[in-house]
């Protein structure tokens, strides 16, 4: 699920107004996830934190058919 | 937790290093524990130990004046970072940071030196270590200066395949973009066109690469 650090986060709640999967949640003034099925890691709140507070780490692996 | 002797065989420092040796050098190892994104050094600032990452990864990266900051390299378990000052006397040329939870042995500056003093393999050894560094930035300076930013973000999928087939830590586009010398945004729009060549394939969390060789001649493309 995306990593979020406490200390950085400021609860702008910007991340919560982008998600489109109601993946988060501002609770006691910290970003908190909610959610972690429905997230379909589209990487907007970690795009919009003016703070660098939360990060989506991509896995990255070799499938080939 | 006791040093790890077998730990320290596997540091290429300490390569064909007897046992007997390798028991003297590992009185002068201690350990440091660091949580998820601590700041173990700070660029610019004096230097008093070197450090091999033992479990975890490290990133090692430079800060522009605004805040930007450009990844020189991650240091994965059995390497080392803060070689440079240690041995040349200078301040840190780079700061270090954690990418998740790490465990790292320290050397201190001073017994460092008695330990080169007192085994020539290893002063070899960190010669070798150091020009594959030398080679790693030249490769670098070679990205930067020359390959566009689709190939340079292909180069890092590359470079950082985790799971079975490697052992490549997690990465943000962020952390992609730092690497890559760009913007986060660019790195999304390079990583939709690679998808879109059918080189990967973006799965929620992961990036699939489903056609290596693909990828591999993306890389090669130089602009």
């Amino acid at each position: 699920m995306p990593i979020i650090d406490t200390v950085r986060c400021d609860g702008c709640g910007l991340c919560v107004g982008v998600c489109q999967c109601n993946a988060l949640a501002i609770v006691n003034k910290i970003i908190t996830i909610i959610e972690t099925v429905e997230c379909d890691w589209c990487t907007d709140c970690e795009a919009i934190c003016p703070t660098a507070a939360i990060s989506c780490p991509f896995e990255i692996i070799i499938q080939e058919p | 937790m006791a040093v790890q002797l077998e730990f320290l065989k596997s540091i290429l420092y300490f390569s064909d290093i007897g046992h007997t040796e390798l028991e003297s050098i590992r009185k002068l190892v201690f350990e440091k524990t660091a949580d998820r994104a601590e700041t173990i050094l700070l660029e610019g600032e004096p230097a008093t130990s070197l450090y091999f990452v033992a479990s975890g990864a490290v990133k090692v990266f430079k800060t522009s004046v605004e805040g930007k900051e450009q990844i020189l390299s991650i240091v994965r378990p059995g390497e080392s970072f803060n070689d440079v000052p240690i041995f040349d006397g200078g301040p840190n040329p780079v700061s270090a940071r954690t990418m998740g939870p790490v465990l790292l042995y320290g050397i201190k500056k001073s017994d460092m030196e008695s330990i080169l003093r007192d085994h020539p393999q290893i002063a070899l050894n960190v010669i070798k270590v150091l020009a594959k560094r030398v080679r790693h930035l030249v490769s670098l300076v070679e990205d930067l200066s020359f390959r566009h930013v689709i190939s340079r973000v292909a180069k890092i999928l590359l470079e950082h395949i985790g799971g079975e087939m490697g052992c490549g830590p997690r990465l943000s586009q962020q952390e992609m973009a730092a690497m890559a010398g760009t913007a986060r945004e660019v790195v999304g729009r390079s990583l939709k066109a690679l998808e879109e060549e059918g080189a990967i394939k973006l799965d929620r969390h992961r990036i699939i690469i489903t056609d290596k060789k693909a990828l591999q001649k993306i890389v090669e493309v130089h602009y």
